[in-house]
Formats: C-alpha cells, structure tokens, sequence
C-alpha cells in the first residue's frame, strides 16, 4: 500500500521543523499563518488513509465547530401562497383535495379520541395536532412502500384507507382489533397497507426499517421503506446504527424525521446541539434535505425527491422536517408544566399547516368555506359513527391473550391457558368475562 | 423514555366542551358500558393499598419500626411514594455535594413527578434532563461513578430499560471486578419505574428485575411503600456497588404514610417480616404484597386458623437466603408471587434455593404464582396478573396437598 503512494505525498506528509513549530503556535493561539492557508489549491495533497479519503493533508490547523446551517425547503407561505412559481404543485384538484380531506379528518379523529380519553372511555391517547402536513409524506410513496413508524402518524394510515373503524377498533381494543387489544390506543399497524406494528420504545423501528429496506432492494421491487421518528428518538443509539447501516449497505429508505420541538417536555435545545437532525445526515454521507414541516407542499416535494434517490439509486434519504407539536405529548401529559398556553396558541395562529392548505386550495378555487363546513360536519359524523360502532364491541377472546406468542402454542402456554379456563369457570364473577367476545 | 408517560392519576380533564357535548349528545354512555367497556381504574385491578395493614397511617406506627431508630425521636410526615422518593433525593442531593440526579425529562419534575422542585432547589447543573438516550444515561451515571461522584439516574420507564442493559451488565457489574478493585462505581443508583398499572399494555407494565439479578456485580431492590421507598432509595443511593431501584409505579399515588423527615437508611440484602406465621411462607415484593395480602385474607376466610408468614424480599440481588429459607424451615410451605412471567422469573430462584437448602423440611411443592408467559397485554390484564384468586387458590393447593 505505501509502494503506491507518490514519493512527492510523502515528502508533504512529513512535516518539516518549521511547519511543526507553526503547528505549536496554532495550537496555543488558534491563529494560523497567511503563507501556509495561502498553499494553492492544487499543490494540496489528498491523504491516504483509509478511513477519509477525500481529505486533503493541510497546514492550517482547523478547529470546526460548525458547519453551514441548512436551509428549510418551503413551498408556500403561512398564506398558502406559492412563493416561486416554478414550485407550483404539479397536482390534480382530486389529489389536492384528499390530502387536504384526511388532515381535516385526521383532527377530528384526534379531538373525538382525545376527548373520550379525557371521560374515561379508551385509556390512552396522543394527537396529531400541528403536525398534519405529514401526510404530504404519505401522499409521495408508492402504496407498497413499506413505512416504519413512531406513534405519531395515524395521518399516513388514513391516507392509506385505515377506515374510521379500523383506527376505532384499535382504540377500544375491541374484537374487531387487528392488534387484539393486546397493546395500548395508536399502536396501529395494518400489514395490507404495509405499516408496520407501531412499538412504544422510541427509535427501535430505525434499524429495522433500513434491514427492510435492504431485503426490498434484494428483491428486486421497486420500492422503498418509509420510517418516521421524533428529534427525541434521534438522540437514541438506534437511530445512530439505522443511519450508519443504511448507508454503507446502500438501503433504499427514507428517514424522516419530525422535528416538533419537544420529546415530552425536553425542548430540542436541550435535546441536541449542532444544526439540527439533518446534520447528522449529512454527517454520515447521505442525502438530506431539511423541510418546513408544515408546509404539505414542501413534505411533499421533498418526500418525492428523496423516494427518487431511494428507489432508483438504492440510497438512504434524511428528511428532517421542522415543525411544532401544539397537542400535549399524550393524554397522560400537561404541557402547560413546561411551556406557556401562549406559545402554543401563537402557533395554532400563525403557522397552521392545515390553514396553509386550505388556503392554498382556495386560491385555487377548488375549496370554500360551503365545501369546508360540508365536509367537518360529515367527517365528524363518520368519526362518530364508527366511535359509537367500537365502542359497543366486545373485547376480543379472552385466549387471545396466548395466541402469537410464537407461532404455535408451547407446552406452557397450552398449560396455562388450560388452568386459566378452570379459574374462570371456578369464580365466574371474579373474571368476569362478559364483556369478551365467546372463544371461537 | 416513553410514548405514553402514564400517569397512575388522569389529569383533570381539560379540553374545551364542545367535543365533549357534542359526544354526549351523539354517543350517550349507557351505564353498563360504562360499568364494564370503561377504561382500567388508574390504579388498575389492585384491592385498595390503603387498607392494607402494612402501611403506616400514623406517626406511632411508622415509628415503631426497629429499623427506624435512628430516627425515632423525629417527625413525620404524609407523602405518597413519589414524594417520598423525591424527599430522598432532596436529602441526597443535600448530603453529598457530588450527587446528581439526571434522566428524560427530569427538570421539570421528572412524568411521574418524583423529581419535583430538586432542579429549583439544587440547581440545573445538578438536576438535568438528559438528552433521550438510556444508554447514554447508563453510561454517563457510570463515568460519573467512576470519578467518585454519585449519580443518580432515572430510566423512565423499566420498560425502556434495555438499550441500557450493555451499560449496566457489562459495564456497570463489572467495572470493580474487572480492575481488580482499581475502580469501582459505587456511586451508581438506577432509578426506574416497573409494573402492572391497569393499562399500560406491552411497553409500560413490565417487572424486568430477573434480567438484572442475573448479573453477578449489580444489586436489585424494590421498595413496597413510602416508608420503605425512602429508607431504600437512600441506602441505595450510598451503596458502594451498582444499585438497580426499581419503583412499582402503581404506588406512587396510591401508597400513602407517614414518613420519617429525616435521613434515614433501610438495610440493602434483607428481607422484612411482614406478619409471622407458622403454616405456610409467601414470599412477594413491591405492589404483588398488597395482592398477597388480600389473598392470605381470603383463604384464611376458606382455612380458619391458616398462620401465614409474609415476607418482603425487598431486595432481589442480593436476596435474603437465610430469612427465607429459616421461614420456609418452621412452615414447611412456600409460596412466590411476582408480576413478571413464570418462566425464568425470580422465583425460580428462590424456589431452587429452598428446594436445596429445605429439601426434607418441604411439605409441599413450591407454589410459583406469576404472570403467565406471554408480553405484558392490554386488554387481558385482570387475566394476566397473579391477581388475589389466583394467589389464594395456590396458598390452597399449598395447605391441600
């Protein structure tokens, strides 16, 4: 390997004793000398280590604690107008319309489970709240696109044709479930909709969307792997590895990351240093792109961009996009301990990605306010319904509880199960099992 | 650190009534829906703790306690357990000019409220969130540890526990053994929340304390009440080895007792004698106590004159042999219950141990009441747990066999 490096490399490798003794000097005062930063560009050197081969062997002692911030990518304006006109969104009315249509039913599934939480009637609940311009994300994939998500994108299911019911089923735990009441509301997935089973522990889902990326493009599909995290999940080692790995095993996935300010009460200022998730991207040698997040046209195009480098070159893509988590972080928390109402509400205000939309929608004389107010009133009726539907369910067998596990029932859980079904027909109303749906 | 942060309290509702009226109007409750589709009560299926006899109502019976002399001529104070895991802090942090106490979301109050006013009072360079890594966690409590500093770190959930397992297994157990003895991090203390807590499904239930007492080098405790919260944390906290505080998150509200204001510290390695007995040993820790004692009531409605002996591990590395293994000698019966799944659960443990050391004084065949061996399940959680029946059909099968 040194046989194959030029006599002249090695010669400027080895520093002579008075770049060394300009070296000491940079190190106690930072300063660097003119003549030796005025060394012309094509006298530099590249190194040949294996470990940064586009480095080049420098004089100039550089302490970086900072790179060039990113710009936000943005469409539209906080009115909803497009800002170049080159921009505009190449889109049909129908297409526009059923983005818009799903983020005003996304909020209404959010106010109506958000509320029944709050009388007692499901357990748990988080919003979307603030953050439905997502669904410009979902808008962008391929169907068959398998997405990985966190917990905060109910909106890519629904835009996908997750029914009312199917989201309300989850909530109740209900027989009807696809989950089998076994784990707590929103932890949705839907296998023929390819959206992975929702887990609660925070950025486990990274890696393993980059190993689903890597058997797609084994197979020879053409598609990608779409996986959704929090700034929060970010700090995680999960993500770190995810990164890493999709980008040395060349994975065809899109990391996007919503960036709300928050991960529970942690603000992001305390979350991370540097500028932000998309760095890190960029630090592990892969496309990035930073986006307004509340900007359903900028998610859009960017998510379609990076879907493009994904499928056709088989690399990993980070999208971080910027916006503000105006709901609480869950039904079991109060922000109010942790930031002022009145930053939440200058929010819902001023940068509304679902204001954003509709206005851009009325500008182009596709919506107005007969076609919103037709629309809330049915949304919410249908989100009633199939609430009302759920909630008159039984909950799922009561053997449920055994099945999947693994595949097939091992000698133990055959046991206990058995000894289960004396219990309860020993004290009928101790385990009372009305409320369950009959063993099949 | 969590998706869901439960509360073992719901906050006070708090959305504008529309939505509200709008689903009275449209999905009236009907009361048997309300009676059974409702959610879990907040503190899940467990019989009252403030009945228990075990905790202490009053500042003559908290005091009573020989394990408390040191402050016996004190006061006392209500707290719940979450108040009196922060009042240890407060006197750890106040005690030991190296201590810190970091975690997610711990400068406002930490999501289970234990870490209240601590940043206000000691500072932010001293209560600190931490960005949202438990390994990194782990790792800095450990480095701290290493330079003689006390750290005292929260995992939010035990549940999220594990990406912090290389750190504290590999790590942290190891760190005096594998220098032989150069280094230690014995000022390491662990705290996280576990258990059952009535709707916590998959992610927010679990009792991973067999994982960890597995581990050569680590010490597991679990405290059962504010009392003993307090005492334990504290001994915890100034342990010389790597200590492992594992909170039944359900008694943060619910377990309510006068507590000693001042500093005092709860034996590590000891079991407690709850009620002495001579027919049968149960053997429990944490929220599964209050569980067991109902089911001692129980079947002792069914077997009058049944003497039970109920024991405290309270810690489960490492665990008190030799008070188990005396009970199991004079009764002659044991029985184990812990909410974590049968197989491979301490009780297995336990069980082994009293089979080798008891062999020919046993009665009966060890009874293990557990949760059955499947993840943590929403909906099936009455069903899941060692609940009151259960534990009392097996202190039965004990006395029957």
């Amino acid at each position: 390997m040194f046989a194959r490096i030029p006599a002249r490399a090695v010669a400027r490798a080895i520093p002579s004793r008075t770049l060394a003794a300009t070296s000491v000097k940079a190190f106690a005062t930072s300063a660097v000398s003119k003549d030796i930063s005025a060394t012309s560009k094509k006298d530099r050197i590249k190194v040949n280590f294996p470990g940064a081969l586009d480095s080049h062997f420098s004089q100039k002692l550089e302490i970086r604690e900072r790179m060039e911030p990113i710009d936000t990518f943005r469409v539209m304006d906080t009115d909803g107008k497009v800002l170049d006109p080159s921009l505009e969104p190449d889109v049909t009315e129908e297409f526009a319309i059923k983005i818009y249509k799903d983020m005003l039913t996304l909020n209404n599934v959010d106010l109506i489970l958000y509320e029944a939480q709050r009388q007692g009637r499901i357990s748990f609940y988080m919003t979307n709240a603030g953050e439905e311009a997502y669904i410009g994300s979902a808008a962008a994939l391929d169907p068959e696109d398998e997405i990985f998500g966190q917990y905060r994108e109910a909106g890519t299911l629904l835009y996908r044709g997750f029914t009312l019911d199917q989201f309300m089923n989850q909530c109740y735990s209900n027989d009807l479930d696809l989950g089998k009441g076994r784990q707590m509301p929103v932890h949705f997935g839907c296998k023929a909709l390819h959206f992975q089973t929702i887990s609660s522990p925070l950025a486990t889902q990274l890696p393993q969307a980059s190993g689903a990326a890597y058997a797609i493009k084994r197979s020879g599909r053409k598609n990608c792997v779409m996986c959704y995290f929090g700034e929060g999940a970010a700090s995680e080692g999960d993500f770190h590895a995810a990164l890493n790995i999709a980008a040395t095993t060349s994975c065809p996935v899109i990391f996007f990351c919503r960036n709300n300010g928050f991960a529970i009460s942690t603000p992001a200022n305390e979350q991370y240093k540097g500028d932000g998730i998309a760095s890190r991207g960029v630090g592990y040698g892969m496309h990035t792109i930073r986006v307004d997040g509340n900007d359903v046209w900028a998610v859009y195009k960017a998510t379609q961009e990076a879907r493009k480098i994904a499928v056709e070159q088989h690399k990993p893509v980070l999208i971080e996009a910027m916006t503000y988590r105006v709901g609480h972080h869950s039904t079991s928390d109060d922000s109010s301990a942790y930031r002022s109402k009145k930053e939440v509400e200058d929010w819902k205000r001023h940068d509304n990605p679902i204001v954003r939309m509709r206005k851009w929608l009325e500008n182009k004389g596709w919506w107005d306010e007969t076609k919103e107010s037709s629309h809330k009133s049915f949304a919410r009726s249908q989100v009633l319904k199939s609430f009302a539907a759920a909630e008159k369910r039984k909950k799922p067998p009561v053997s449920e509880m055994f099945n999947d596990v693994y595949d097939k029932l091992t000698p133990n859980l055959i046991e206990q199960k058995k000894e289960l079904e004396e219990l309860i027909k020993k004290y009928p109303d101790h385990y009372d099992t009305s409320n369950y749906a009959p063993e099949k | 650190m969590s998706i869901a942060t439960l509360r073992t309290s719901y906050l006070a509702a708090s959305l504008a009534s529309v939505s509200r009226s709008m689903l009275k109007q449209q999905v009236p409750i009907k009361s048997q829906y309300a009676a059974t589709n409702s959610p879990p009560p907040p503190e899940g299926f467990m019989p009252g703790v403030a009945n228990s006899k075990f905790i202490r109502n009053t500042h003559h019976e908290a005091l009573r306690n020989p394990e408390l002399a040191g402050v016996a001529n004190g006061e006392t104070k209500k707290m719940n357990t979450f108040q009196a895991i922060n009042d240890a802090m407060s006197i750890a942090l106040a005690t030991d000019d190296t201590a810190c106490v970091f975690g997610e979301d711990v400068a406002f109050g930490g999501v289970f409220r234990c870490t209240m006013g601590l940043a206000e009072m000691f500072g932010r360079d001293r209560v600190f969130n931490t960005p949202l890594s438990e390994q990194g966690i782990a790792g800095f409590g450990i480095g701290m540890a290493a330079m003689g500093s006390t750290a005292i770190a929260e995992i939010q959930f035990a549940d999220y526990i594990f990406p912090a397992f290389d750190q504290l297994v590999n790590e942290a157990a190891k760190y005096r053994y594998r220098s032989g003895g150069e280094f230690d991090v014995g000022g390491l203390c662990i705290r996280t929340p576990c258990g059952a807590v009535g709707h916590g499904g998959h992610y927010h239930s679990q009792s991973p304390e067999a994982y960890f007492a597995h581990t050569p080098g680590l010490k597991v405790v679990i405290p059962r009440s504010p009392i003993q919260a307090k005492g334990l944390l504290l001994a915890s906290v100034r342990d010389r080895n790597p200590v492992i505080f594992m909170e039944p998150k359900i008694l943060y509200r619910a377990a309510v007792e006068m507590v000693p204001v001042g500093d005092y510290e709860l034996p590590l390695g000891k079991a407690e004698i709850l009620t002495q007995g001579k027919d049968l040993t149960v053997v429990g820790w944490g929220a599964q106590l209050y569980v067991l004692e109902n089911a001692i009531q129980l079947a002792q409605k069914k077997m009058p004159g049944l003497s039970v002996e109920l024991i405290d591990l309270r810690s489960i590395l490492p665990w008190d042999v030799e008070t188990v293994c005396n009970s199991v000698n004079k009764t002659g019966r044991l029985l184990i219950a812990h909410e974590a799944p049968k197989t491979q659960g301490f009780a297995a443990e336990i069980a082994t141990t009293v089979m080798e050391r008891c062999f020919l004084r046993l009665e009966a065949p060890i009874q293990r009441l557990c949760s059955y061996d499947t993840p943590f399940p929403l909906i099936f959680e009455k069903f899941h747990v060692p609940d009151m029946i259960r534990c009392a059909e097996g202190i039965e099968r004990a006395m029957k066999f």
